[in-house]
């Protein structure tokens, strides 16, 4: 039985018992109680039914607001006066704000910058170790253990997504162990999207843009066609950034 | 012409014992300075999240090019089947093992996690130009010491011939990767450009005779064996033509840009920049790496040993220069990001100004000290076996003497 045929049966049978159910837990033709469908518990592999993605709209994004970068920070315990010896261009950032303005036109937009969790990464192409690495889900990694810290990826990336951690650090949060001498990037808070399917959160940087009620971040499944990020995309135009290189990302902007 | 004889040489001298002091106490001053980059991490060095590598690589891969370059004597006389250079094959092989491991060494020291040395040599990712490397480096390693022992073993001299093939398309190759670890890079300027491999080759050529060609003539001078004025007139000119061709290679690579509309941002930054590149490019890698070198190899000059060893010399310091200007230049200059917008403001040192880069001592002492090594290992090598020739006196080796 090849991969695919595999996969799709696993599916079949998987769609079949969460159907089942559905259906038993439903109280009348289209309204259930409880959807079982995409639950997954912790301890399941990460499979490719899913690519984790997002969409952020420029036009929402404020200028000089940087929730998604404090978030961030807070969330992965980067910028908490860890990182005392090294300078500011050493400092470790994991989501950045960017302000643009178009050479010919004068238009200005402002936008957060982060690893766009590419579908061919060219960080996971030259590591040479695979230390860098996709999950099935499309979320891309670095596995610290295997980390030699050649910075190579950080070479490679288009975006220059990456750290280098240039120090010994200590009060790390628990969910984000880091290390000196290793690279390190945004992480889509993978800590938060593991979870149970109802103790699943948005990243840490989407959360806050939505508490600050600028909602320009809407995360969620690509590959779900229910889902919010999937029916934005549908409904408006996007663009990944640096699209000439066909890698594509996992974040799509508008308004750029 | 009779037969090489090959000697170790005496090693007893004040000199001798001066050389290795002075070699043993750079490799000192180059580890102490990896001890304190370690120990402290990066953030002591001129390093950051732009400019990712700093002066090690500008050594390290410069030495790493260099040897692949430094194999080309004995190549010359294996492959090629000159007869005058054969005697120089177990030099030339000691010098580029040497080289390699000067290089390495320094490149594996400014790893982040240099104890992890172990994994690099475990865990592969097929598709890294870098893992690779590993697997052209430490093949390089063996291939040449296998080659060595065929030159120095009578018994297996039958298989020499086959085993210099072997080293040679393995260095061609070698280089290929070096050269690629850049050229295979879409995402920077600077970089992205298939010129990269055949040019790194090229670069070796020089870089590596420039060495081998010092190692030479002081080598003998020091040990006062005889060495023919017609091999060292063979060697230069060479080395002039080497250096000829990676001007060639560099105009090319320049042009091809210049062509082009979108990389005129990265080539006005390198050619006619306010950066460090710009004079460093003109004034050394050109000028003092190329075009001094050439009028003294092919003028007068160059009959002189002492004029040709300061045009090995120069050669040496433009092709670092070259070296810092590939790599410091092509991450000093902002990646595009954003093609057509302008970046007004960014937390990152995102922009549309370059980023600067001082090296610190201890990273610059770390690069330094690659050289000591190679050169270290060379030296004790000549003691302990026998790489060099008792004489390369014109009369002995050259099958075109008259006189």
């Amino acid at each position: 039985m090849s991969k695919s045929e595999a996969a799709s049966n696993g599916l079949s049978r998987r769609k079949f018992l969460g159907a089942s159910v559905a259906a038993g837990a439903s109280v009348a033709p289209g309204i259930s109680l409880i959807s079982v469908a995409n639950a997954k518990p912790v301890d399941q592999a990460i499979s490719d039914e899913k690519r984790w993605g997002m969409l952020i709209d420029t036009n929402k994004c404020a200028k000089g607001c940087s929730a998604c970068v404090d978030a961030c920070n807070t969330e992965n315990g980067l910028n908490t006066g860890d990182e005392q010896n090294s300078r500011q261009e050493q400092k470790a950032q994991w989501i950045r704000k960017v302000d643009l303005r178009d050479k010919l036109t004068g238009h200005e937009v402002s936008l957060p910058l982060m690893c766009q969790h590419c579908e061919n990464p060219p960080c996971v192409d030259v590591c040479p170790t695979g230390a860098s690495f996709k999950r099935e889900d499309g979320v891309v990694l670095v596995d610290k253990h295997i980390c030699i810290g050649c910075r190579y990826c950080m070479m490679a990336c288009p975006y220059k997504a990456r750290s280098f951690i240039h120090e010994e650090l200590t009060n790390q949060v628990e969910n984000t162990p880091r290390g000196k001498g290793t690279v390190e990037s945004c992480t889509l808070c993978v800590h938060r999207i593991d979870e149970d399917t109802n103790n699943q959160r948005d990243p840490a940087c989407a959360e806050a843009c939505n508490t600050e009620g600028h909602k320009a971040m809407i995360f969620g499944d690509l590959k779900d066609a229910s889902s919010d990020v999937s029916k934005a995309l549908k409904q408006h135009s996007s663009k990944a950034i640096r699209e000439d290189l066909g890698l594509n990302p996992g974040i799509r902007y508008r308004g750029i | 012409m009779k037969k090489v004889n090959y000697l170790e040489i005496e090693g007893r001298s004040r000199g001798f014992l001066a050389l290795l002091g002075v070699l043993g106490v750079i490799v000192l001053a180059g580890l102490s300075g990896m001890y304190y980059m370690e120990h402290n991490g990066h953030y002591v060095t001129g390093m950051d999240n732009q400019i990712v590598w700093g002066m090690p690589h500008v050594f390290a891969v410069f030495l790493i090019v260099a040897a692949s370059g430094a194999l080309n004597v004995a190549s010359i006389g294996t492959v090629f089947g000159k007869a005058m250079y054969k005697p120089l094959g177990r030099l030339s092989s000691l010098l580029a093992i040497a080289l390699l491991a000067g290089g390495l060494m320094v490149l594996v020291l400014d790893l982040g996690r240099p104890d992890r040395l172990v994994i690099a040599m475990t865990y592969y990712n097929f598709k890294s130009i870098f893992a690779w490397n590993i697997i052209l480096y430490n093949g390089f390693f063996a291939i040449v010491i296998v080659y060595l022992w065929m030159m120095m073993q009578a018994s297996m001299n039958k298989y020499y011939r086959a085993a210099g093939f072997v080293a040679f398309f393995w260095r061609l190759i070698l280089t290929t990767g070096t050269g690629s670890i850049f050229g295979f890079l879409v995402a920077r300027q600077g970089y992205d450009a298939a010129i990269m491999a055949p040019m790194f080759i090229i670069m070796s050529f020089a870089f590596g005779l420039a060495i081998f060609l010092l190692v030479l003539m002081m080598g003998y001078r020091w040990t006062e064996r005889p060495l023919g004025d017609e091999m060292i007139r063979k060697l230069k000119n060479l080395l002039g033509v080497f250096v000829g061709a990676v001007m060639y290679f560099v105009l090319v690579y320049h042009l091809t840009n210049l062509y082009a509309t979108e990389h005129h941002g990265v080539e006005k930054f390198i050619l006619a920049g306010d950066s460090e590149h710009t004079p460093i490019f003109w004034f050394l890698q050109i000028l003092v790496g190329g075009v001094v070198p050439l009028v003294i190899l092919y003028s007068k000059l160059g009959a002189s040993r002492l004029w040709i060893g300061l045009a090995s010399v120069l050669v040496i310091l433009g092709g670092l220069a070259q070296m810092y200007v590939i790599i410091i230049g092509g991450q000093a200059y902002p990646l595009d990001i954003f093609p057509g917008m302008e970046i007004v403001n960014s937390s990152f040192a995102d922009g549309n100004s370059y980023h600067a880069y001082t090296p610190s001592m201890a990273e610059t002492l770390l690069g330094i000290s690659g050289f000591a090594v190679a050169l270290l290992i060379v030296t004790l090598g000549v003691r302990v076996l026998r790489f060099m020739p008792d004489s390369l006196a014109d009369k002995d080796v050259d099958p075109h003497h008259k006189g």
